[in-house]
């Protein structure tokens, strides 16, 4: 699909982190490989730290906890608010959706749409495309789109080709009609015949859980333990998918939007890991610089809330002040893939919050 | 090929590549080796390998990395 959106433009962006860190290197005695081979993978792959929720921590919870920072601070007021658009790959429960225990935990008012999107790291592309369309109906209010996932949960501890990697984290970021904002062009790809790639085999209606589906195991021979409740990655199969669909489709996004590569102020993409960015840094012929790739070494990879953490951590109070001609793109479980081009700047607010929820 | 055949052992020393006859069916490179392996030859051929050549078969033998190595502008 390609698309563009007129008059639509991002508010404001709080990045929401839970307080507790774990070192990349405390982790290895759990991996069943040699030492020396998995110290390797630090540099490259940018395994340094990564930010996991408490056991007793659910996916709304850190979205709640930052959209009261946002109310009690005053960045949004709660008459402003038109829908919640909530995208997360690991809901509280099946039922009752995570927008309505948002809702209701935030007393928000009883005429706000609340909407759910299952959708993985390309979930930021996703949420800002449905957040634009709501927008066509909501006159003045505003949506506020939450990104959240805490995959810490769905991972096995025991496997190094995910757990490394993986960050849990939120992002809240708000949207608005604006008669003066630039267009946004959006093109947005998916290929369900490749959807294996990426999965939690058990935990649905497909195959639900059971003491059978708990049992880890290395079923795949390749020494990463793990159950059928755990998310499964094919990691040579996604690098694969990343390399040859990603640059044709930032190239192709460019061309739709009449940009050229050299005016881009700000390559922000979804961070799977350091290697994988340098790859296609170096296929877009782009150079490192304009391709933050410091979240997965930071924060992990947060997901679906991959984008908006790296615009934070990376630009901060910068898109408060200045205005940068941006080209996000997002790819991962569908299999899905998308790139924006966008002008981020004038916010209203650009942070970081640490919850300790 | 002995550049190769040193590196891979740098890499796992734990196994012996000149015995096999495919690295990644005997099970002596997974995934992150070839990352690391990737990393390796870049550094120590000064090339820059094409992220669509990094596929395990590309780096089942020594003969086959060595193919690689030449494709991406370097004589081994």
């Amino acid at each position: 699909m390609k698309t563009v959106f007129r008059k639509k433009k991002i508010t404001g962006i709080l990045g929401v982190l839970p307080e507790t860190e774990v070192r990349f290197e405390d982790e290895i005695p759990n991996y069943n490989f040699p030492e020396k081979q998995t110290m390797r993978l630090k540099k490259i792959m940018g395994f340094e730290k990564h930010r996991v929720v408490k056991d007793t921590t659910a996916s709304s919870d850190l979205c709640v906890s930052g959209l009261n920072y946002l109310l009690e601070k005053k960045l949004i007021h709660k008459y402003e608010i038109g829908a919640i658009l909530v995208v997360t790959t690991t809901p509280d429960h099946f039922i009752p959706h995570v927008s309505n225990i948002i809702h209701g935990k935030c007393d928000l008012n009883n005429d706000v749409i609340c909407i759910d999107i299952n959708q993985g790291c390309a979930g930021f592309l996703h949420g800002l495309m449905q957040a634009f369309m709501l927008l066509e109906h909501l006159g003045d209010k505003k949506v506020v789109l939450f990104n959240t996932d805490t995959l810490s949960k769905k991972v096995s501890r025991k496997d190094r080709n995910s757990y490394p990697l993986i960050g849990d984290a939120a992002a809240v970021t708000v949207v608005e009609n604006d008669s003066d904002a630039k267009d946004i062009y959006l093109n947005m790809y998916n290929d369900g015949k490749r959807r294996e790639a990426l999965i939690i085999p058990a935990g649905g209606s497909r195959l639900p859980s059971s003491s059978e589906t708990a049992v880890v195991k290395d079923s795949d021979d390749d020494g990463n333990l793990r159950s059928l409740d755990n998310l499964k990655m094919d990691g040579s199969e996604v690098f694969t998918f990343v390399q040859t669909e990603v640059p044709p489709l930032i190239e192709e996004t460019l061309k739709l939007a009449d940009q050229d590569k050299e005016l881009i102020d700000w390559f922000l993409f979804h961070q799977p890991n350091k290697f994988m960015l340098k790859k296609l840094a170096e296929k877009l012929e782009v150079p490192y610089e304009k391709i933050p790739m410091n979240i997965v070494e930071n924060f992990g990879n947060p997901s679906g809330a991959s984008i908006p953490i790296n615009i934070v951590h990376n630009l901060g109070s910068l898109v408060m002040i200045n205005k940068y001609n941006c080209c996000l793109s997002a790819f991962g479980s569908g299999l899905t893939w998308g790139a924006m081009t966008i002008e981020l700047g004038g916010m209203d607010f650009c942070e970081m919050l640490i919850s300790d929820c | 090929m002995n550049k190769i055949y040193e590196i891979l052992t740098e890499l796992r020393p734990e196994f012996d590549y000149k015995q096999s006859k495919d690295f990644i069916a005997d099970g002596l490179l997974d995934s992150f080796d070839i990352v690391s392996l990737v990393v390796e030859l870049e550094e120590k051929f000064n090339v820059t390998i094409d992220a669509l050549d990094i596929v395990p078969e590309n780096f089942g033998s020594a003969e086959a990395i060595s193919k690689v190595i030449q494709k991406n502008g370097e004589s081994v």
